[in-house]
């Protein structure tokens, strides 16, 4: 199973106190502008929506557009007062979907 | 009298100052802060996937070599010579040779991308060291034609590899930079490719930027290029995987 | 990821005539997210001002009071859309960072919007070489 996600978060997290959440996920992003050497376009395939949810609700959500690199990186700040889970969505064209999750641990 | 040789030591040092510059350090600080910080690397999921590969299937690579970092210093040395079958490899055809010999599957396709994160992996684990490119006696013939080839003029553009990267480092072709065409962060992530890519995929790249035969992977001439290449840069420090524009 | 045969163009966005994004539809796409003309108001856009290659550019936007959504927008690029984010109740900092696409020199711009409404713009000018030296 190969990785298709790569998700940071620090290694101890403080009640109420920011941290910062990055994810990647694996995804050529093609923008739809590019064309094959046979000279045919290749058509646009992209992550479309990203969600991040703290036990269920939308804690960081984006729409994503073709102008978003490959590999689509998203950099966002949270805070939480208890312990809980943290889940990350993306789904994009010709029904891309990929899905983590992390425990988020109060120290 | 002390320090009058103190002083002649250092002027004799200062004149002979290396005067090689990675290209990590003619970026700018923007591509250098992602390269620097692991966490935004874009290789980093190339990275993973190295970090799978290395513990998949019954003969994985951690079968033998165990942990990663136990190859620490292994990229430093490439490419070498490979007696038994008479050949020189870079890091990605040793890859290839131990795939093929000891865990008995068919080689990848050049650049496939389980080989180059393999390769970014294994690269990662000499972080900091200095390149040692290892001599021999056909490695040594090797680097005197890849030192040929370095400084032959090619090409419809008629460029030899000096003209731009030994003579016009650091002046500037279009809006970009001229780098000295150091090998030390092999595979890099070139933002051009959207991809990682070695440096057998950065040579040809090249080739084909003057308008020149493109020369098959893993062919003499690639190989030589790389044995020269690595003699060129031996003793900078490694910093792979890396991020080029 | 992409396939090797493919010879692609230097850029992802190859100039094709037709795509192209403009001032106007740059306003309507912001007019579109934001429901109205944004005033001028106080972001922080942190982004190179001398980008190597437009692929991959490292960008951050922040505002300086809560928000619950924060775009960025391009007028130069085939489409003027880059990114609409939401900020939910969690969210500790009014800010996010990404990656982006450019295909060209150009000022973006960055909207947020706050819970009851209010929206303001701005904008930072980003200079981008393009390769020289063009492989298939």
């Amino acid at each position: 199973m190969a990785t298709r996600a790569v998700i940071t978060l620090p290694a101890a997290i403080k009640a109420g106190v920011a941290f910062e959440v990055r994810a990647t996920v694996a995804h050529a992003m093609e923008t739809g502008y590019r064309t094959s050497d046979a000279g045919a376009r290749l058509p646009r395939d992209i992550v479309r929506r990203f969600e991040c949810r703290l036990d269920g609700d939308i804690v960081f959500a984006a729409d994503l557009f073709a102008a978003i690199s490959a590999n689509p990186y998203l950099a966002f700040w949270l805070r939480a007062a208890q312990s809980g889970e943290l889940s990350f969505s993306w789904r994009g064209d010709n029904g891309f979907e990929h899905r983590e999750t992390r425990p988020l641990t109060i120290a | 009298m002390r320090a009058a040789s103190l002083l002649l030591l250092a002027l004799a040092l200062a004149a002979n100052a290396d005067e090689r510059r990675s290209g990590r350090d003619t970026m700018s600080v923007a591509l250098r802060a992602l390269q620097a910080d692991d966490v935004q690397h874009p290789a980093q999921l190339a990275l993973a996937l190295g970090r799978e590969q290395w513990s998949a299937g019954a003969k994985s690579c951690a079968s033998c070599h165990g942990e990663p970092d136990a190859l620490r210093g292994a990229a430093t040395r490439y490419p070498a010579w490979d007696r038994g079958q008479s050949s020189f490899l870079d890091l990605p055809g040793r890859i290839q040779r131990c795939r093929v010999r000891h865990q008995q599957q068919p080689a990848w396709a050049p650049e496939a991308e389980p080989l180059l994160a393999l390769a970014a992996l294994v690269a990662q684990q000499s972080r900091g060291l200095p390149l040692q490119p290892p001599r021999g006696p056909e490695l040594d013939a090797a680097a005197k034609r890849g030192e040929r080839l370095y400084t032959t003029r090619i090409g419809a553009l008629n460029l030899s590899c000096a003209q731009c990267h030994d003579e016009r480092a650091g002046l500037r072709l279009g809006g970009s930079l001229i780098p000295q065409g150091h090998v030390d962060d092999y595979p890099v992530y070139r933002l051009e490719w959207q991809s990682l890519g070695s440096l057998q995929r950065r040579l040809r790249g090249c080739l084909s930027g003057v308008r020149a035969k493109v020369w098959a992977w893993d062919s003499a001439e690639l190989l030589a290029l790389e044995v020269w290449l690595s003699r060129r840069s031996a003793g900078m420090a490694m910093q792979p995987p890396g991020v080029r524009p | 990821m992409k396939r090797r045969e493919f010879i692609v163009a230097a850029s992802v966005f190859a100039a094709l005539p037709e795509a192209q994004a403009s001032d106007e539809a740059m306003r309507a796409a912001i007019r579109a997210w934001a429901g109205g003309e944004p005033p001028p108001g106080l972001l922080k856009i942190d982004i190179a001002e001398l980008v190597e290659n437009g692929n991959a550019v490292p960008v951050r936007v922040a505002a300086h009071e809560p928000v619950a959504g924060l775009a960025l927008f391009t007028p130069l690029n085939p489409e003027p859309e880059v990114v609409h984010v939401t900020l939910g109740a969690a969210s500790a900092r009014p800010e996010f960072s990404t990656r982006m696409r450019l295909a060209r020199s150009q000022r973006i711009v960055a909207v947020a919007q706050t819970a009851d409404g209010r929206c303001w713009q701005a904008g930072v000018d980003v200079i981008v070489t393009l390769a020289a030296c063009v492989e298939p």
